[in-house]
């Protein structure tokens, strides 16, 4: 392990006594081993930082295989899942999040445009059926509306075959 | 059926509603065409006959260049630079790594040479090994940039590893390898011309 | 030589497409008809000659010959026949010169057919098809040729259109081989699927177009273009659950979609093509949105070509896989002229494509279809930001990012939900006016019958809220479904006196269209079910285990016997083997084979799960990892994925549906009540 790496650790001594110390409580501390589905659990929010679209935990590259023996040992020395990611975002940006870091802007488009969407067309609804109402009103009565004016020409084929059995009764 | 629409007046879109449509359309456009433009930049605007940015490299702690922990391109200048990209996953890069040592205890003494391996995503425990495996004694660090806030290999748009990029006296891109080199003769044959 | 003859056909090929759409404007604008005849002769002529350069290809491809840099690239000795010929679609060259030739199986296919009625779209159908045609030609000819040879110059060895000075023909031994991962069934099946599906939409939006430049805007394009559209989707969905299945099966993820940014492009169109499918309904029957439904084919042809685009040019990718592919800038160059272009023409008409009547109802089938567009649409712009926010990100902010499944599954989730219970109410309401009094008549009885499942699966099956949301949902669209279909039926029995089987044939056989939506819809819920198990109750675990030892994954327990591992010389395989014996409950099932492929050539691995396939679950093994002959035994990651077989015998379904759906219509009742009524209410329309 590089020295270098070493010294961040140095930096969460502390808290990782303090991990230790509820080694019991939490699944990260120092004590057996991190086992596969630990890691699996972390790498499935990561994605691998040299291939296309690839999450961590089902990248069969050797270079995945190391980054998921990274995440044992920060793991092993009590990182927490939070740290490890601020680790890999640090060191290899921040594409290996499996979503944006910036939340809002990610969902704030496509829920701004589908409230535009819902909004045109509860307009268009509002505009719609006004006039078949107001032109009823104008004329007095004399224009009927349209829906009772002329059949609608409905593909209601059942529709059709219940009315001829009602016939036929 | 088709009274009330026929009889009303021919309007077309309204102005402001084409305006916007327009603008949208445009703009979205635009940003494909921008990100089309940075794709086909970025395999130029790195090559030979450029003059390389000032960046900085965090050196692994075993490593030291002039006592300092990290080097800048530009405490470099006057001096040929080699760049090596490597990653302790990539296998390729062992073939040259045994070379690239040995290219490095020649040119060392001169003083003239300095070689610099970045490590490109790589994880420090493989990278020691792997360094420590081939002997590697020239100054080697991650692929972060203090300068320029994105990582080294991002600005020379590398498209692997690995991948060697070698800098004249003046800082100008003089050659880039792609891919291992297979023998030390191939790595000298780069560097005597930028010596003369 | 040979190689250049093809070459020769293509530039052939290309010229007669240009020649096509140029005559076919000139003609229409100096009236001549024996123009524009020639133009439709032209259209004809480019399918044998496109036929011709893919036979020439295909030749080059199954006889070894790597001198033809596509040949060397996609093939190699060791693969058999089939792989050769359908590694024509294997790499970029090859599967542009693909695109263009179905594109012009199609053209001509339509260009065949009666114009007698619609003489003044011809012209323009095929302006439109042609330049889309050429484009694609083009773009093989000038940047990507698939017949360019290998020569040896001063310089190196390259590939070159012609035999530069000084040169001589280099063939190598032996290609490089198509990527391994390419070459499973539904790899091979996959991509044509896709392109038909893709190519088989650029038909309505030719006719589309034609009917905004001739500004004869009414329903005749779309009726036209309706089973057009409907066998583009077939084959576009096919493609997708193709894709899917491919995955599942060779990728090693435990899943079958991974909102891949490739995976999105090809499921834009298909959302766009879907709210069309639906949205022509309302035209076709009331008159209306014939704005709308420009727009959406619009949409559709630009997003057929934008996804293209997105997954060749490189634009997208971090890994410059296509980097240097010159193709982009003119990729970009036709999509921005083709929307400009329709969007032009599609104000310029504004105003003939006006509504015929209006909207009466809020819950009228029009009203609900519209919201069904909204969703639609909602769904494309998650995909769609989804795609796009990397390079704005990247762009704006230089902050490189991944927009990964958690976005799409969050954002897409409650739209999908809104979309099944449309699903379920749409079919009850009728076009014109529905109240909620009728409607609540018609859907109380599948309701609480849904009620009851749900409540029964919640003291059964799970206390997943989601879970059990989706559960009501999919059991309401089915009742919801059957009980019409049965409605029909039994109508039908009483009518014609037809046995209750009989009157379900016939009943789906008179009005196909509706009825095979039916099965969609049913196909749809069955896929949904399996969507929700494999998404909110998939369960994992990996171990090290050695030889004797076992892994526990929900009831199932996978006990690991032996591994073996060996080459394949000939085909340049390493295969690693390891046979497992799998327990339900202690009960022996059987044993699966996990294994790895290590294709020597290309240096890529493939990880081919061991699967035990029930309705409940699937019992999925992966070999991960492991160390011949030693005590540390082999890493196995297990699935269970509850459900994921509903996925795919819906897709099954689906696939009966949609060929009903899409099967030519004879139906003389239908057709002469719809007549006689037409006649009554309206002269200007015509049919």
């Amino acid at each position: 392990m590089s020295k270098n790496f070493l010294h961040k650790a140095q930096n969460t001594l502390l808290i990782a006594a303090l991990l230790a110390l509820f080694g019991t409580l939490t699944v990260s501390a120092q004590g057996p081993a991190p086992t596969d589905d630990e890691v699996n659990a972390i790498a499935k929010q990561l994605f691998c930082p040299v291939c296309e679209s690839t999450p961590l935990d089902v990248c069969p590259t050797e270079a995945c295989r190391q980054w998921r023996e990274l995440i044992r040992e920060m793991l092993a020395d009590g990182k927490s899942e939070a740290e490890i990611k601020q680790y890999f975002v640090e060191h290899f940006g921040a594409q290996v999040l499996n979503e944006p870091p910036n939340k809002f802007a990610s969902y704030a488009v496509p829920v701004a445009a589908f409230l535009i969407g819902a909004f045109l067309l509860f307009r268009g609804f509002q505009m719609w059926l006004k006039p078949v109402k107001a032109d009823t009103a104008l004329e007095g009565g004399s224009g009927l509306p349209e829906s009772e004016a002329k059949p609608i020409p409905q593909d209601d084929y059942i529709a059709r075959l219940e009315e001829e059995v009602k016939k036929q009764k | 059926m088709i009274e009330p629409t026929t009889a009303a007046p021919r309007r077309g879109v309204p102005l402001w509603v084409q305006i916007i449509v327009w603008v949208f359309l445009l703009g979205l456009l635009g940003i494909v065409a921008l990100g089309l433009n940075r794709a086909q930049k970025r395999s130029v605007t790195v090559q030979p006959g450029v003059e390389i940015e000032d960046f900085t490299v965090p050196l692994y702690d075993e490593y030291q260049y002039n006592g300092m922990n990290q080097v800048s391109l530009s405490d470099l200048r006057g001096k040929v630079v080699v760049i090596n990209f490597w990653a302790s996953w990539c296998k390729p890069c062992e073939q040259e790594a045994a070379d690239m040592q040995q290219a490095w205890t020649e040119y060392e003494p001169t003083g003239e040479v300095v070689f610099l391996g970045v490590d490109y995503v790589d994880t420090p425990t493989n990278a020691f090994i792997y360094l420590k495996k081939f002997g590697i004694t020239y100054p080697n660090g991650e692929d972060l940039n203090v300068t320029l806030k994105r990582p080294i290999s991002d600005y020379f748009n590398i498209q692997g590893v690995p991948e060697t990029y070698f800098i004249d006296r003046n800082g100008v891109l003089q050659y880039v390898q792609v891919g291992p080199f297979s023998s030390v003769e191939q790595i000298r044959a780069q560097i005597a011309p930028l010596l003369e | 030589m040979i190689a250049q003859f093809g070459f020769g056909v293509l530039v052939v090929s290309f010229l007669v497409a240009l020649y096509s759409v140029f005559a076919a404007i000139y003609g229409e604008y100096k009236k001549s008809p024996s123009l524009v005849e020639s133009a439709r002769r032209a259209m004809l002529l480019t399918w044998p000659l496109l036929t011709l350069t893919a036979g020439v290809l295909i030749y080059l491809l199954v006889n070894n010959h790597y001198e033809v840099q596509f040949v060397y690239e996609v093939t190699s000795r060791s693969m058999p026949t089939y792989l050769k010929v359908t590694a024509w679609w294997g790499g970029q060259a090859g599967s542009l010169l693909f695109w263009s030739w179905l594109m012009s199986a199609f053209t001509s296919l339509v260009t065949l057919r009666k114009w007698d009625r619609d003489r003044e779209f011809l012209p323009w159908v095929i302006v439109v098809s042609g330049v889309t045609m050429s484009f694609f030609i083009g773009m093989n000819l000038f940047f990507e040729n698939p017949f360019a040879q290998l020569y040896q110059t001063f310089e190196g060895i390259g590939p070159h259109t012609f035999q530069p000075a000084d040169s001589i023909l280099f063939t190598p031994q032996d290609g490089q081989g198509l990527n391994p991962l390419l070459r499973h069934p539904g790899m091979v099946i996959h991509p044509p699927m896709l392109y038909l599906g893709f190519v088989s939409f650029v038909i309505p939006y030719a006719f589309a177009l034609a009917a905004l430049i001739t500004g004869r805007t009414d329903d005749r394009w779309i009726r036209l273009t309706r089973r057009w559209a409907l066998w583009a989707w077939l084959f576009l969905s096919f493609g997708l659950v193709l894709g899917g299945r491919w995955a599942y099966d060779v990728l090693g993820w435990g899943g079958y979609w991974g909102w891949d940014p490739v995976e999105i492009a090809a499921f834009m169109p298909w959302l766009t093509g879907t709210a069309f499918l639906h949205s022509v309904m309302i035209q076709e029957k009331r008159g209306m949105f014939k704005h709308w439904n420009m727009l959406l084919i619009i949409l559709t042809y630009s997003l057929v070509i934008f996804g293209t685009f997105l997954t060749r040019s490189g634009v997208l990718s971090s890994v410059h896989a296509f980097a240097e592919s010159a193709i982009g800038p003119l990729f970009f160059t036709f999509i921005g002229l083709t929307l400009i272009t329709s969007v032009a023409l599609l104000i310029y008409r504004w105003d003939s494509l006006r509504s015929e009547t209006t909207m009466t109802s809020m819950l009228s089938r029009e009203a609900l279809f519209l919201l069904n567009n909204l969703l639609f649409m909602s769904i494309l712009i998650v995909c769609f930001w989804g795609v796009i926010y990397p390079l704005i990100s990247e762009l704006f902010s230089g902050q490189k990012i991944t927009v990964g499944p958690p976005f799409y599954e969050r954002a897409t989730g409650p739209l999908f939900a809104a979309l099944m219970l449309l699903m379920g109410i749409a079919p009850l309401s009728a076009w014109g006016h529905s109240t909620v009094k009728t409607l609540g008549r018609a859907i109380w009885k599948p309701a609480v019958i849904a009620v009851i499942i749900t409540v029964a699966l919640f003291f059964t099956y799970t206390k997943n809220a989601i879970a059990l949301t989706g559960f009501f949902l999919v059991a309401l669209v089915i009742l919801v479904t059957v009980y019409e279909y049965w409605r029909g039926a039994n109508a039908r029995q009483k009518s014609q006196g037809e046995n209750i089987f009989t009157a379900f044939w016939n009943l789906t056989g008179r009005n196909r269209r509706r009825y095979g939506g039916y099965i969609i819809h049913i196909s749809m819920m069955l896929m949904a079910i399996g969507i929700l198990g494999i998404e909110l109750f998939q369960v994992e675990t990996q171990g090290r285990v050695a030889v004797g030892e076992s892994l526990n994954l929900a009831n199932y327990t996978v006990e690991y016997r032996e591994i073996a591992s060996w080459d394949d010389s000939p085909k340049g395989v390493n295969f690693t083997r390891a046979v497992v014996d799998i327990y339900e409950n202690g009960v022996y099932l059987g044993e699966l084979h996990p294994r790895k492929d290590f294709y020597f050539e290309s240096q890529q691995s493939m990880t081919i799960p061991g699967q035990y396939a029930t309705l409940r679950d699937d019992l999925y093994i992966l070999l991960i990892d492991w160390e011949p002959a030693s005590v540390e035994g082999a890493t196995f990651k297990i699935y269970v994925n509850p459900l994921v077989n509903w996925l795919w015998l819906g897709s099954l379904l689906f696939l009966v549906g949609i060929v009903i759906a899409a099967w030519a219509e004879k139906d003389p009742e239908r057709v002469t009540v719809r007549a006689g009524r037409r006649i009554q209410q309206t002269s200007a329309a015509d049919d």
